[in-house]
């Protein structure tokens, strides 16, 4: 099989093609110098972790005895009082990464879990980090922090060993202390680095701790910050205040495209509120945010509109509008093949062809995009809550024309982002309007502005052409993806005649990452014609799944699956069966659903069952979380959400009128959790979204033998009934 | 701009606002309890929740100057000496939560709910809490938090 470029890389990681929101700007490398921590963090122990661009270049080892490494992941203090500080510029969303690399780090430097904080996503105080997203926290940042905290407890016990003159392998670490069992001494790690002030790196990779003698890690730990959100205390970006503050709004075009050509600001008082325009933009800012309001209401904009397509052509569209690269070539990345699928397709009995759909579909994260912005002496601070804090300095530090040392970016623990908080809107525009203002300003995205200019996940068209042997075993397999992206379009399943590609598409709306990225279109559209295929060789759509795949792990999701369901067992009159299984991100997953109709043609999904696999679990409680709002999350953009526009206006702008799951859409949800202690921890946030739409989807056929091809799946219920209920 | 008095968990402010802004901003930008959360401006999601009279009350759509005087009880003022209130605890241990914007108002919803009705069934529970949305899609640890807060209640005064 050929790949060719479809991928691209920013600081040494792949990058999915379907990120288009990010931008090619060079990666910050990040230099360090040891004095700098010295000063930053006083006295005690500094371990430096090398990053992941470092990591991966085989053979080369970070540190050693010289300089520290030029590429640093985060670092760790172990203060005089035992305080440990942990630094990374991972940000929480939601994913309880706060809590699970806390559990990380006190398990390998066998301290406490309360002695431990994290301090993240701080451009200032953290290491440089490429974002929070594409499922990498856990097999990357917590690999990291683990070697830093082993390097630590390591250096601990030398200084231990060192005080007391014992060998050094009569010392062990236990509860924040290094324990001399022989003479019952012991001392607490901050002691031991009482008038020091060491940094270490990782000169050498020091061997983290195997799953199966994880003490802290491995288990269920409430959020370490729960107090925090259930008492009101947290504070969330928009939340944020400063002394002085002022308010900010953005003035925004009539639609998507329209460019401002004139301003009217008569009216405006000059003395109390500031009113910007700067080329497209335009702004208010006022001690208010009322006053903001009414300043912006009192604006006489003139905008100039240009033609946009409507959602009813999109697909069309999308199919006759390839992208362009700059200078016009195609960015058309090519097909994989392998095998002829045209010979193949010849000799068939079974030969299907078919075209599947996806809406556009909005992030919709309950806090919207907020930022606070402080300008002093030159320096820009914003707090805004973005998953790339210095991808946000970047964009800062271009757009208002200042070198990035200017500018400080802090994310506070966010109210959600699900992938739609990668840039820095708000973080640029409340930058410029404090800069006008003079004052601090904070700037909180309405409902509907999050609606309209935020960007979506992609729509995408899919064609499907397969070929199976009569009892169906696959023989081809061929798979077109316009526009949604590239992650998940491989197929899990051994087929010897393959062609796959993904081709870019020139999309008319602001389109970006989305939690499972195109992993949730491409599953759909092949777990769904996995089904019509099974339906068309009269096979179970189990036993059809199991016949066609070698993949051991997802083999046994799949029967964990089906088994906690009760696939094979009687079902309830009127009840629909669906299954759909993938891989994506090193996860390994299958859902099973029970849907039912409600007399009006409504779907009303009963159970979704999903046996989900990452390796080794770290904390089973925060993962289940995670797995279960994937479901229903994954349940929104299967059945009812898309958005609506037309003349570039976005007509599904609030929540009255873009339906996101509620709790009565939530069905019985059961997770199966296949915990692989003998295998690396993988990501877990996004997957286990893939497969709820297809195994719905297929459901539905089941009870009423209507196939819908197109997500969301019945917005309004299914039109028309083939099959009498 | 009007002047009146907000009972706010107990303690009486003084404000002197345009009174027809919305509840929500004064708490949040006049009175710095930010605990309810702004997230729809049409009360569609509940985030902003807050009791009025003891009812729950979307603070987005009411105006300030409508509930002068009439106690209202925020998420800030739930916590008493240090102690969570049983809801909170049953929040907190059950996990009911992925980033917690909603948090605050489920909350302040569910101890409505609670009062009114000391053993709520899960289907009255999740229609209690319908007008909620949780985007990480955390309903049924919502539920069970719920639950378990009312056995919590029922433990305590029995």
């Amino acid at each position: 099989m050929t790949t060719s470029g479809v991928r691209r890389t920013e600081g040494g990681l792949t990058l999915e093609p379907e990120r288009y929101e990010l931008g090619t700007g060079p990666a910050y490398r990040f230099e360090v110098d040891r004095r700098e921590f010295v000063k930053l963090l006083g006295g005690g122990l500094v371990v430096l972790a090398a990053g992941p661009a470092r990591a991966q270049e085989s053979g080369v080892r970070a540190g050693g005895a010289g300089a520290p490494p030029r590429e640093i992941g985060a670092w760790l203090h172990v203060a005089a009082d035992g305080a440990v500080t942990v630094y990374t510029g991972k940000v929480e969303f939601g994913q309880d990464i706060r809590t699970s690399l806390t559990q990380a780090v006190a398990d390998e430097l066998r301290a406490p879990l309360g002695s431990v904080r994290l301090v993240m996503g701080d451009t200032d105080l953290t290491p440089f980090d490429q974002g929070t997203f594409g499922s990498r926290t856990t097999p990357i940042m917590a690999a990291q922090l683990r070697q830093a905290a082993a390097a630590a407890r390591e250096a601990l016990l030398d200084l231990a060993a060192a005080k007391w003159a014992v060998d050094r392998s009569t010392l062990e670490a236990r509860e924040g202390e290094a324990v001399h069992a022989a003479s019952g001494r012991t001392l607490g790690f901050g002691a031991l680095t009482q008038g020091q002030a060491l940094v270490r790196t990782v000169a050498t990779d020091p061997t983290p701790t195997p799953a199966g003698r994880w003490t802290v890690a491995g288990r269920s730990i409430p959020k370490v910050n729960a107090r925090e959100i259930v008492t009101g205390r947290h504070r969330y970006t928009s939340d944020q205040t400063r002394p002085g503050l002022w308010h900010g709004k953005v003035l925004r075009p009539p639609a998507i495209g329209a460019t401002l050509v004139s301003l009217d600001t008569a009216g405006v008082d000059a003395q109390r509120v500031t009113v910007v325009r700067d080329g497209d933009f335009a702004g208010v800012a006022a001690p208010t945010a009322a006053e903001a309001q009414q300043t912006l209401a009192s604006l006489k904009a003139q905008w100039k509109t240009s033609p946009q397509p409507s959602d009813a052509q999109i697909f069309e569209y999308l199919k006759k509008t390839p992208a362009e690269a700059r200078g016009g070539e195609s960015r058309d990345p090519g097909a994989q093949v392998t095998g002829s699928v045209e010979e193949a397709r010849a000799a068939a009995p079974i030969r299907l062809e078919q075209t599947y759909t996806v809406a556009y579909i909005a992030h919709a994260p309950l806090e919207p995009r907020a930022a606070l912005a402080e300008w002093q002496d030159g320096r820009l601070t914003v707090w805004t809550g973005t998953q790339r804090p210095f991808g946000v300095r970047t964009e800062l530090a271009e757009a208002l024309r200042l070198p990035e040392d200017k500018v400080r970016v802090i994310v506070p623990d966010t109210g959600a982002g699900y992938g739609g908080k990668h840039t820095g809107e708000a973080a640029v525009e409340a930058a410029r309007l404090a800069k006008a203002a003079g004052h601090p300003v904070k700037l909180v995205w309405t409902r509907e502005e999050e609606f309209t200019w935020a960007y979506f996940r992609p729509a995408g068209v899919i064609e499907v052409k397969s070929a199976a042997r009569a009892d169906g075993t696959l023989t081809a397999w061929e798979f077109h993806n316009y526009n949604s992206g590239a992650a998940g379009i491989r197929t899990p399943y051994d087929v010897a005649n393959q062609t796959i590609q993904f081709h870019p598409t020139r999309s008319p709306l602001r389109q970006g990452s989305y939690r499972a990225l195109a992993a949730t279109a491409n599953h759909f559209a092949r777990e769904t014609h996995m089904d019509e295929v099974a339906r068309a060789a009269g096979v179970d759509a189990l036993e059809m799944r199991r016949r066609n795949l070698k993949d051991a792990r997802l083999r046994a999701v799949l029967d964990a699956a089906a088994e906690r369901f009760g696939w094979t067992k009687p079902r309830t009159a009127g009840r629909g069966y669906g299954l759909a299984a993938g891989t994506e991100k090193g996860s390994y997953l299958a859902t099973c659903a029970e849907v039912s109709i409600e007399p009006g043609g409504g779907v009303r999904v009963r159970r979704l069952v999903t046996a989900f696999e990452c390796g080794a679990i770290v904390n089973p409680e925060h993962l289940r979380n995670q797995v279960e709002g994937a479901m229903v999350q994954g349940l929104g953009g299967a059945l009812f959400e898309a958005v609506r526009f037309g003349d570039g206006i976005v007509t599904t702008d609030r929540f009255s009128r873009y339906r996101v799951p509620r709790f009565s859409d939530a069905p019985e949800l059961d997770v199966v959790l296949v915990d692989r202690k003998d295998l690396p921890s993988a990501g877990a946030g996004e997957t286990p979204l893939v497969c709820v739409a297809p195994a719905v989807g297929n459901a539905i056929f089941d009870v009423t033998g209507t196939r819908l091809r197109s997500l969301p799946l019945a917005p309004f219920g299914i039109p028309k009934l083939e099959r009498s209920l | 701009m009007a002047r009146f008095e907000l009972l706010v968990n107990g303690a009486p402010h003084r404000v002197d606002v345009d009174g027809e802004r919305s509840l929500l901003s004064v708490l949040r930008d006049d009175l710095d309890l930010t605990g309810s959360k702004y997230g729809c401006g049409e009360g569609q999601c509940g985030a902003c929740t807050v009791l009025v009279d003891g009812r729950p009350t979307r603070s987005c759509m009411t105006k300030a100057a409508s509930v002068a005087g009439r106690p209202i009880a925020t998420i800030e003022g739930l916590e008493q000496n240090g102690r969570l209130h049983p809801v909170q605890s049953a929040f907190a241990d059950a996990a009911a939560m992925q980033c917690g914007y909603c948090t605050p108002g489920m909350i302040m919803e569910a101890v409505a709910l609670l009062r009114r009705k000391a053993d709520p069934s899960a289907p009255e529970i999740a229609r209690a809490l319908e007008g909620h949305i949780c985007r990480c899609g955390t309903y049924p640890r919502i539920v069970r938090a719920v639950q378990r807060a009312a056995e919590a209640t029922k433990g305590g005064a029995g």
